[in-house]
């Protein structure tokens, strides 16, 4: 893990009086697939175009597999098989006739050649429509023809500017099966908003909002670092007051975490219990609402997950977090 | 110059995919059919000075489809993204394109060989001015060619790049048809800038280097702005 396959330092990028992109710097190991998370014009495509050399950053570098970006976009385009946002491919060309382009762009000829074009074909179980014109394709298929054409050279790191997004959850399930096997040996960028997808998906996260990195974690780390878990307990009411029920449950984890909530369910009553350390309450909960003589509807565990971390660092929410 | 042939092979054949190419051909053959057919007995000579007169005048039209989706479509679907991000450079994509437009263009020029030929099983055709004429064509048609891709290279919208190639390229071949209105020294000049003007000489018979030179230059002069455009997006 100490091979830095893509070393990115202080990139920044304006267009015109916007700032896409502020001092941005991270570091991606070999082996490593890397979720690129945050939303719709955050600056995650930016980064992908300035990795892959299509825009110049206004300010910093980066260096893929040992080669800047500036002094040699030959050898990084060569280290690199790219999919962007959409997956923009020759409609009019058949898959087969696309891979081959790519295949000679990319440098192979001949009997390598039909041997890499064999292989792709398998990985992304595109056999099928080889001889179908791009244009006919569904969106899945399109989008592992994507991939494939990222694959066909080997190449040692991979970015993926959405590569799920307006997959039905079959298609997405594939191809993110598809993406973890690449990941055994490669280096993957994947750049997303589907947090769930992230979670399955990703060995870390690296979530930027406005321009910024705002977060670089595992995405479990994330997870914990965004607090405890909570206990859930829906009680019915039945002529408690709230004073009463608070009362019940005071004796029970942080005593300052007992809140009730009354739910759109008349007569019902939400009671949250925050642990003072990791320990679970649910048993505790149970005998004290039973002891109290209370009805106790449902009891859950909710941890805090990504979708409120991905929302408290992407709206300046929890920019002290 | 491997990579070269392989964007300009995918671009040759992919135009056999679409209908422009079809359609361009087919105006390209029919007018100039009319056009040539029209006259051709009344003059009642073998000779094929009225295709050449005709042809390119009607190239000069007709090219500019070809061209106007040679980046313009690239940039608008986001294909571009892809071919630039391959290990090629920007002057590899473009005399890549370029190659491949040319190549459809020699495929039209070979269509209408028909014409020199029939026109010899009429008559005592001298193919001289024949073969000068088709390196006009070519030469000419090169120079239209590329400032075609420029204006593609400009613009993201297939009309524009159009509009704005058949303005540029029916200008530069009507600057000679108004000499007469221009004071002397400014009307050699325009003259000598008017690629209808170095074209007459060579479908004439004459091959002179200073209209090779002329038609090599706007070529390369378009190329490479077409080649400043597309470089400028990385640092735009």
């Amino acid at each position: 893990m100490t091979d830095v396959m893509i070393d990115a330092r202080d990139l920044t990028k304006h267009y015109g009086p916007v700032t896409a992109l502020k001092n941005a710097s991270f570091q991606v190991h070999r082996g490593e697939v890397v979720g690129f998370l945050g939303p719709n014009g955050a600056g995650k495509t930016t980064t992908m175009k300035i990795l892959t050399c299509f825009i110049a950053p206004s300010a910093g570098t980066a260096r893929i597999g040992g080669a800047d970006i500036f002094e040699d976009p030959i050898a990084v385009r060569e280290a690199i098989g790219y999919l962007p946002e959409n997956t923009p491919l020759y409609t009019e060309m058949l898959t087969l006739e696309y891979l081959e382009f790519v295949g000679k762009m990319r440098g192979l000829s001949g009997a390598g050649l039909q041997a890499r074009l064999r292989r792709v074909v398998e990985e992304t179980s595109l056999g099928d429509v080889i001889g179908k014109s791009i244009g006919e394709l569904s969106k899945g298929f399109r989008q592992r023809v994507g991939l494939a054409q990222a694959l066909i050279h080997e190449p040692p790191v991979l970015i993926l500017d959405e590569p799920m997004s307006g997959l039905d959850p079959n298609q997405a399930a594939e191809i993110r099966e598809l993406i973890r096997e690449i990941g055994r040996e490669r280096t993957v960028i994947l750049s997303t908003h589907n947090l769930s997808e992230v979670r399955v998906t990703c060995g870390r996260v690296l979530i930027i909002s406005q321009g910024e990195l705002v977060a670089d974690d595992t995405p479990d780390e994330l997870a914990a670092r965004a607090g405890k878990p909570r206990f859930v307990a829906t009680l019915r009411q039945n002529g408690h007051s709230a004073s009463d029920i608070r009362k019940a449950f005071s004796g029970i984890g942080d005593a300052q975490s007992v809140t009730e909530q009354t739910s759109a369910a008349a007569g019902e009553v939400i009671v949250e219990l925050v642990p003072k350390g990791t320990e679970d309450l649910r048993a505790d909960i149970f005998q004290a609402a039973v002891a109290a003589n209370l009805v106790l509807l449902g009891l859950e565990q909710r941890g805090e997950n990504l979708e409120d971390i991905f929302r408290q660092l992407t709206t300046g929410a929890g920019a002290s977090a | 110059m491997n990579h070269i042939l392989t964007i300009g092979g995918r671009q040759f054949r992919s135009y056999f995919n679409g209908p422009v190419a079809y359609i361009v051909i087919c105006i390209v053959m029919l007018t100039l059919g009319f056009f040539f057919w029209n006259t051709f007995f009344l003059y009642g000579r073998a000779s094929t000075r009225e295709m050449f007169r005709w042809l390119s005048l009607i190239l000069v039209f007709a090219l500019p489809a070809l061209t106007m989706g040679l980046l313009a479509e690239e940039k608008r679907t986001g294909t571009i993204e892809l071919l630039i991000t391959m290990p090629v450079t920007e002057a590899q994509v473009i005399l890549g394109k370029f190659l491949g437009v040319l190549g459809l263009y020699a495929v039209l020029l070979v269509l209408t060989l028909a014409y020199p030929i029939s026109v010899s099983t009429l008559g005592n055709l001298d193919w001289g001015p024949v073969w000068s004429g088709y390196l006009g064509l070519l030469l000419q048609g090169s120079a239209v060619l590329a400032i075609g891709l420029m204006a593609s290279s400009w613009t993201d919208n297939q009309l524009i790049a159009l509009f704005v190639a058949l303005t540029l390229s029916v200008f530069f071949w009507v600057l000679d048809k108004f000499l007469a209105l221009l004071p002397t020294s400014a009307a050699s000049t325009l003259e000598w800038l008017s690629f209808d003007y170095h074209f007459q000489s060579m479908a004439r018979g004459v091959v002179d280097l200073r209209d090779l030179v002329f038609f090599f230059s706007v070529t390369a002069f378009a190329l490479a702005l077409a080649f400043r455009a597309l470089e400028s997006r990385r640092w735009s």
